[in-house]
């Protein structure tokens, strides 16, 4: 700081712009870290995303009881939407997670697979028992009220939606991402339909550990 | 004879063997082969089960997969299938599937395939159970689908898996 009496307006203007592109730095690096943490939600506590995700639900299990976000709790999940008439993707789904599970030895019991239909007009709770039943693993199917439906789909960010097919009967489009939760019910990410095993696998045991 | 250039040879030998282990459960009608018609087992009371196959057109024309009936189905419909943003749609398919002239029509998982609908009995796993399809110039034919596990993601021939 060497300013002559005459620099002195100048140098305070520079004081300010140095200040006020200390101020933006900041701001860009805290906005860049919010937006970071945003798109890498990996369970950190202080992170609002993994907190906000999911969320409270309520569903009832093919014994007729009822499931909440904190029966679940203690357990991580893999949770994913879906109706037993579906074609390929659910089914497709189910087997990848009892083949991943299978493939984590002892560990495969280390998370829950949660199955949840979107068609509560076609899959009765104890139907979806006797569906989820088939893929050789315990998984627990869920399914609700077109209202407790609705609750699960906003948490998780779920689109379905029924199609009129001809001659009356509908079909369900929906979204066909796993998704990943920890034990606390926090996001940990998901696994995508077109990703690797080996990719899925290194999710679960992230996941797990 | 087909004389083959050298190097088709190891892909030509690895396909007929392939080709040998399809043919187990393969189908003609006219110039039309209907290669491994499988299905996903269902669970007890399950509406609706799914069906694959491929079916290769040796002809020069195309051919059209219009439609099918089947003893365990109220209805035989032909459906495709279409991820769009990580959705999952499935579509009923107006005025059937065309089978190219000298191509193939794949029928299988994430793509076109078969929904029996309205199935009037459980599919176990291990059994056949027949489908009469119909095609627009081939005619009819009844080939026989075998069930398969639930986690199948292609025919299984002698208990192994294929894709």
């Amino acid at each position: 700081m060497q300013d002559t009496e005459q620099k002195e307006p100048r140098s305070g203007f520079a004081r300010l712009r140095t200040a006020l592109w200390l101020v933006l730095g900041v701001a860009t690096m805290v906005s860049l870290a919010v937006i970071y943490d945003r798109g890498h939600p990996a369970g950190d506590p202080a992170n609002d995303y993994a907190h906000t995700f999911g969320g409270p639900f309520t569903l009832t299990a093919p014994d007729g009881s009822l499931v909440t976000e904190k029966t679940l709790a203690g357990k991580p999940y893999a949770i994913f939407f879906g109706f037993t008439r579906c074609p390929d993707v659910c089914p497709t789904s189910l087997a990848r997670m009892a083949r991943l599970r299978k493939q984590l030895g002892a560990d495969g019991m280390k998370f829950n697979i949660v199955f949840v239909s979107v068609d509560p007009g076609h899959d009765k709770p104890a139907d979806l028992g006797n569906y989820v039943a088939l893929f050789g693993t315990p998984i627990l199917g869920l399914t609700g009220t077109d209202a407790q439906l609705e609750q699960i789909k906003k948490g998780y960010g779920v689109y379905s939606a029924k199609v009129p097919q001809p001659g009356g009967d509908y079909t369900i489009d929906h979204t066909a991402a796993i998704y990943l939760m920890t034990a606390r019910g926090e996001f940990s990410g998901t696994i995508d339909h077109q990703e690797s095993d080996a990719t899925a696998l290194a999710k679960l045991k992230r996941l797990i550990a | 004879m087909m004389r083959l250039p050298p190097k088709t040879l190891v892909p030509a030998l690895a396909l007929s063997a392939l080709a040998s282990a399809a043919l187990a459960h393969g189908y003609q009608a006219g110039n039309l082969g209907i290669q491994h018609p499988w299905s996903r087992e269902t669970a007890p009371g399950q509406a609706v089960g799914g069906g694959f196959m491929t079916i290769t057109n040796k002809s020069q024309s195309d051919d059209r997969l219009v439609s099918g009936t089947s003893p365990v189905a109220a209805e035989v419909q032909l459906h495709t299938m279409t991820m769009d943003g990580g959705v999952m749609r499935m579509r009923q398919v107006e005025g059937g599937i065309a089978v190219p002239a000298r191509g193939t029509l794949e029928l299988k998982p994430g793509s076109y395939h078969i929904m029996f609908m309205g199935l009037k009995r459980q599919l176990r796993q291990g059994e056949r159970f027949p489908v009469t399809l119909r095609f627009q110039r081939a005619g009819r034919v009844t080939v026989q689908f075998a069930v398969q596990p639930v986690t199948s993601t292609g025919p299984i021939e002698n208990g192994h898996a294929g894709h």
